[in-house]
């Protein structure tokens, strides 16, 4: 067994709360509130334990990140320990002289968040009136203020037919990279794919759209491109395998292989206020649990691709079997995947039902 | 919005502000830092790259490539646009 390499990069999830309620959004069903936040002197240590474990850059996430009034000071913190810092926002909660202190604290990088090109249809995926024209704003003053700006577009079925319109945005906006990335279906996502699935035409056009563009704008626009992997043959390589790559602390201390996979019961995750994190990186259960090859049944086990997408993504094996070890789905070689491509053509062909917003629910303090 | 840039013999290439060559202790290499990517180049990149500052010429970087390689000029020339121009795709480079 070769020795264990350090993780390239940290999401540090800040907290929750967010002005927007996106039906697709990463974080939780179950949200942490703000009393359960870890305090700027624990962010600081996660951040210094990062960058010596050999972290080298640091997303700055949420919910969204600049509800925290000390974003300042953790990314003074990082850029310190020479961490890359990169803000991801939606956008709606910052102003010039809140940029300004940003960019003094050494920000190197933003990525701003757009539901849809058309403004009515924008903020009613964001569930917040007045949001698309706030995100607007929020990427001029980004560029004014001489940072580069990576647009990042969710798209689906109710936004698909204005891809064009998107890239175009994209790069009136100043932006050197967009993201186009197709809803992946987990937690809120899940709860609302049927209002969410594109059909497979729609797919093949968004991906011929987002091929010309590529060639059209190269030079002048990176895209990245996230397929849906419903209508893939073969998985999509999670995080770059999990415990490889990536590591997420959420906003209540815990330490997560990637942002979802919470969702899969029965994974006990540490906190960084009890233990290192160089410490949780190695021993982990929750990391080793699916880290490497060894824990792969077949298909995965004896496949030739198994360290090219290492088995796909947990979290959706987990999601549309119950078995977090099973193949993922998505895979053409899984058991389940003519259940998976049979639940994505009859949800894209169905009627579209209303969202289910992301929202804290009202729950009885425990006692 | 940005306008693409062409990398020729003449070009003057430096990394923009939000990319970052730096040497990286944990894992005794070279790394380059952008958004959202790290790339580990190797190490005739490298020595590309810790060149490209903002003052020397591509065809000063080839001159001096092909002078420590002993190198034939218009080979290492040709690489060197090339590579540079593949990172200007990116957004990873300006002139």
């Amino acid at each position: 067994m070769t020795a264990l390499a350090p993780p390239l990069a940290l999401l540090a999830e800040l907290t929750h709360r967010c002005p927007l309620q996106c039906p697709y959004c990463s974080n939780p069903v179950e949200l942490e509130r703000a009393a359960g936040e870890l305090d700027t002197q624990a962010w600081m240590r996660v951040l210094d334990e990062a960058a010596s474990l050999g972290v080298l850059q640091v997303h700055f996430s949420g919910g969204e990140p600049t509800a925290r009034k000390d974003l300042e000071a953790l990314i003074a913190h990082a850029a310190g320990r020479g961490l890359y810092t990169n803000l991801i926002t939606a956008g709606v909660l910052i102003d010039a002289r809140r940029m300004a202190a940003l960019v003094a604290a050494g920000l190197d990088h933003v990525q701003l968040s757009i539901q849809d090109s058309e403004p009515a249809n924008a903020d009613r995926i964001g569930g917040l009136a007045g949001g698309h024209a706030r995100k607007r704003e929020a990427a001029r003053i980004v560029r004014e203020a001489g940072l580069p700006l990576t647009i990042n577009a969710v798209v689906h079925r109710q936004n698909l037919g204005h891809l064009d319109a998107i890239i175009d945005l994209a790069v009136a906006l100043g932006a050197g990279r967009l993201e186009v990335a197709h809803v992946q279906y987990y937690g809120w996502a899940l709860k609302n794919r049927a209002a969410l699935m594109p059909t497979r035409a729609q797919l093949e056009q968004a991906t011929e759209i987002v091929m010309a563009a590529r060639e059209r704008l190269k030079g002048t626009l990176v895209i990245d491109y996230v397929v849906p992997d419903y209508y893939a043959r073969r998985p999509k390589s999670c995080m770059g395998g999990w415990g490889r790559r990536f590591l997420n602390v959420n906003p209540a201390g815990k330490v997560l292989p990637c942002h979802a996979a919470q969702t899969i019961t029965g994974l006990e995750f540490d906190s960084v206020l009890e233990r290192p994190l160089a410490d949780i990186w190695a021993t982990s259960e929750a990391f080793r649990r699916f880290r490497g090859t060894d824990w792969m049944p077949e298909p995965c086990r004896s496949c030739d691709r198994r360290e090219i997408d290492w088995g796909g993504c947990r979290c959706q094996a987990f999601a549309l079997t119950g078995d977090a070890e099973a193949t993922d789905p998505a895979c053409a070689l899984s058991p389940d995947h003519a259940d998976l491509v049979a639940t994505a053509e009859r949800d894209s062909a169905g009627s579209t039902p209303d969202f289910v917003y992301r929202r804290i629910r009202a729950v009885a303090p425990a006692s | 919005m940005t306008v693409a840039t062409r990398i020729g013999e003449a070009s003057v290439p430096r990394l923009p502000r939000h990319v970052r060559l730096r040497f990286d202790e944990t894992r005794g290499q070279w790394i380059l830092l952008a958004p959202e990517r790290v790339l580990m180049p190797d190490e005739i990149a490298i020595e590309v790259l810790q060149r490209c500052d903002g003052v020397a010429s591509v065809a000063a970087i080839a001159d001096a490539l092909a002078a420590k390689y002993a190198a034939p000029r218009d080979e290492v020339g040709r690489d060197v646009v090339e590579m540079l121009q593949d990172l200007a795709d990116k957004g990873l480079l300006v002139a």
